[in-house]
């Protein structure tokens, strides 16, 4: 059976897992900016709480995905939790180091003259220093969203979803006639829904970065 | 969020002004021995202030770099808390009040005019009604006005992103956007310290037509004396820690100097100004030999002789000054006076200023001028060694004017009882 006929064969399954592969990052790409950038806030005033923040996230990246999600599988067992909390947590370090960078970026005098005119400090975070750090953060949520896409391939390792599954089962029948069509259409699946993040990302950009700051 | 109002008194309480161009005029602000002590330094940053700012008045804050101006600036709407001493505006003690709330109410405008860059002209200037609570429409009405005011074309300026304004229209926004909610009182920071000096002096001038019309109180922070010249009804003239040296009109400051750390501030500047100050009949002038059309040729002669290498001036009959003549000129003409000599073009009146002596001093070839009396006849010759001692002896008398000048008012302006301890002029610093 040829690579086309694979994929005609098997679309069904395909476009399953692709969507199941692109909604799982998409929701833990939504949980790790909700908290990176919060994390960020919460901490860019302060030197060392910000270096603690950057050092654990950091910390996360280093252990490898497929230990971490072994590791997660005793306490939480298999399929989506293990997934969604591995993805997640990696998913935090570009977004919080970036939200902290872009965060302390902002120009002093542009902070006091936000306070010289009366704003409170929620009014000043919303207003001013977060749309100014905003195309810095939304990078770290490009790069994570990149990173999250391969890694959630070893999630099918958990019994995850995703088209991580297609990859496994190849690999599990190395050999066999469609093992090497199975893991081709789960590669370039996960490539091709990269590239459609990423032109989404570029179109987010286009609609949410003021025209005042774009490069 | 509706602001909070009716706490304000007289003055600030009526910031809510109106859409329409009758704003709120300004209130008093007075200073009342107010420090700020940044722990782990040894003295305090601004050490005592204590100033009566009247309602609708420029007060120019001067002082060299790091005397605390900016920081006493920043404590009239709590940038910098103060760790001592109150704040009144409009009579109300604004010291303990929700800084946030407090300063709605100021304007504040500073150096490279603090916009927003992900923030239109309008989305900027809107800001601080918006934060008020005005309604949509009140607020588009006021941006179009506060753009007109600073003289910015609504239509082309409005929806334009501060980068792609140049740095005098990028300062006129952040002025806008100072005023837009009306405040009764303005602060600035040093606001034309980073524009270009035509720039800055056209942005004086509209600074100067707006206070015109609004009649905020305005404090005002620069390290340009000319500046404070300039823009000031009265000129705080600050030491290190922000001890005030004077605080006086322009004129006084120029004329009377409360002491060398004053008159070394105002610097040469004051010298030349002082120049405007001064009308040529109140100097001592140099005097010329004089001759008349009609003296005889011998005694023209004996003159010139006398006069060793200098001029002598020939008058006419009604004894205006006619002609220059040198010694060799009269040899060169023949022995004849009607043709020996160089016209005498411009003389200087003496009610004329010594900086219009000085401008004929200057320009004429001879480096001298003949100064008239009230019917045009000779009164005198100025030339640059009489307008130096006639300036070294204005200073000197001023100064020894302010020395005596300084004790008596001290007491009359300032009643406090700290201005006898510190002994400055004007006010008290404790």
């Amino acid at each position: 059976m040829s690579f086309w006929e694979y994929l005609v064969d098997r679309h069904r399954q395909l476009l399953t897992d692709a969507f199941q592969h692109a909604s799982v990052v998409f929701q833990c790409m939504v949980v790790a900016t909700v908290l990176g950038v919060l994390i960020g806030v919460l901490t860019y005033g302060h030197e060392w709480a910000g270096t603690l923040a950057t050092t654990t996230t950091s910390t996360f990246l280093t252990i490898p995905s497929l230990a971490l999600i072994g590791l997660l599988i005793p306490l939480v067992g298999l399929g989506v939790p293990p997934t969604v909390i591995a993805l997640t947590l990696y998913g935090l370090l570009p977004v919080v180091r970036n939200a902290i960078v872009g965060l302390r970026g902002v120009d002093p005098a542009l902070v006091d003259a936000a306070r010289g005119i009366g704003m409170s400090r929620p009014m000043r975070l919303a207003r001013v220093e977060l749309p100014l750090a905003w195309p810095p953060i939304l990078t770290g949520i490009r790069v994570s969203t990149q990173m999250l896409m391969g890694i959630a391939a070893v999630a099918a390792y958990a019994s995850g979803p995703g088209l991580g599954n297609e990859i496994f089962r190849g690999i599990a029948s190395l050999g066999s006639a469609n093992a090497l069509n199975q893991v081709l259409s789960g590669t370039l699946g996960i490539i091709v829904l990269a590239l459609l993040f990423d032109a989404v990302y570029v179109l987010i950009g286009r609609l949410t970065i003021s025209g005042g700051i774009r490069a | 969020m509706p602001e909070p109002r009716g706490a304000g008194g007289a003055g600030i309480g009526a910031g809510k002004g109106s859409g329409s161009g009758s704003g709120s005029h300004g209130a008093t602000i007075e200073l009342d021995n107010l420090t700020k002590r940044y722990p782990g330094s040894p003295g305090p940053s601004v050490d005592g202030v204590s100033m009566a700012i009247r309602a609708g008045e420029t007060v120019v804050l001067v002082g060299p770099s790091g005397c605390g101006k900016s920081t006493t600036l920043k404590m009239i709407n709590r940038l910098i808390e103060p760790t001592g001493g109150r704040i009144r505006i409009g009579g109300e003690d604004v010291t303990g009040i929700d800084p946030v709330r407090l300063r709605r109410r100021i304007g504040y405008a500073i150096q490279s005019s603090g916009l927003f860059p992900h923030m239109t002209v309008a989305q900027n200037i809107a800001l601080v009604p918006r934060t008020a609570g005005w309604p949509k429409g009140r607020i588009a009405r006021r941006v179009e006005e506060m753009l007109h005011l600073v003289g910015l074309d609504p239509g082309e300026f409005h929806d334009r992103y501060p980068r792609q304004l140049s740095g005098g229209q990028q300062q006129r926004v952040g002025v806008a956007r100072a005023l837009a909610a009306d405040p009764p009182v303005l602060l600035m920071d040093e606001p034309f310290g980073a524009v270009d000096p035509v720039t800055r002096d056209r942005l004086q001038d509209e600074l100067l037509r707006l206070q015109g019309e609004l009649h905020k109180t305005i404090v005002f922070v620069t390290h340009d004396f000319d500046e404070a010249i300039k823009l000031g009804d009265r000129i705080a003239v600050l030491r290190e820690r922000s001890h005030i040296a004077q605080f006086d009109t322009p004129e006084a400051i120029l004329t009377q100097p409360a002491d060398d750390f004053v008159s070394g501030f105002v610097g040469a500047g004051a010298a030349l100004k002082r120049l405007n100050l001064t009308r040529v009949r109140d100097v001592k002038l140099t005097d010329c030999p004089t001759v008349t059309v009609d003296t005889p040729l011998q005694e023209i002669f004996d003159k010139l002789r006398t006069s060793g290498p200098r001029e002598i001036l020939v008058l006419d009959r009604h004894r205006r000054p006619y002609k220059w003549l040198r010694r060799g000129d009269l040899l060169r003409a023949g022995g004849s006076p009607a043709r020996a000599g160089a016209l005498v073009r411009d003389t200087v009146p003496g009610d004329a200023t010594l900086r219009d002596a000085l401008e004929a001093v200057l320009t004429d070839s001879s480096g001298r001028a003949a100064v008239t009396g009230p019917g045009g006849e000779y009164a005198g010759v100025v030339d640059m060694t009489t307008l130096t001692n006639a300036v070294h002896r204005l200073l000197e008398a001023d100064r020894l004017e302010a020395l005596e000048h300084r004790h008596t008012p001290a007491q009359e302006r300032a009643p406090q009882t700290r201005a006898a301890q510190e002994g400055d002029g004007g006010v008290s610093t404790g």
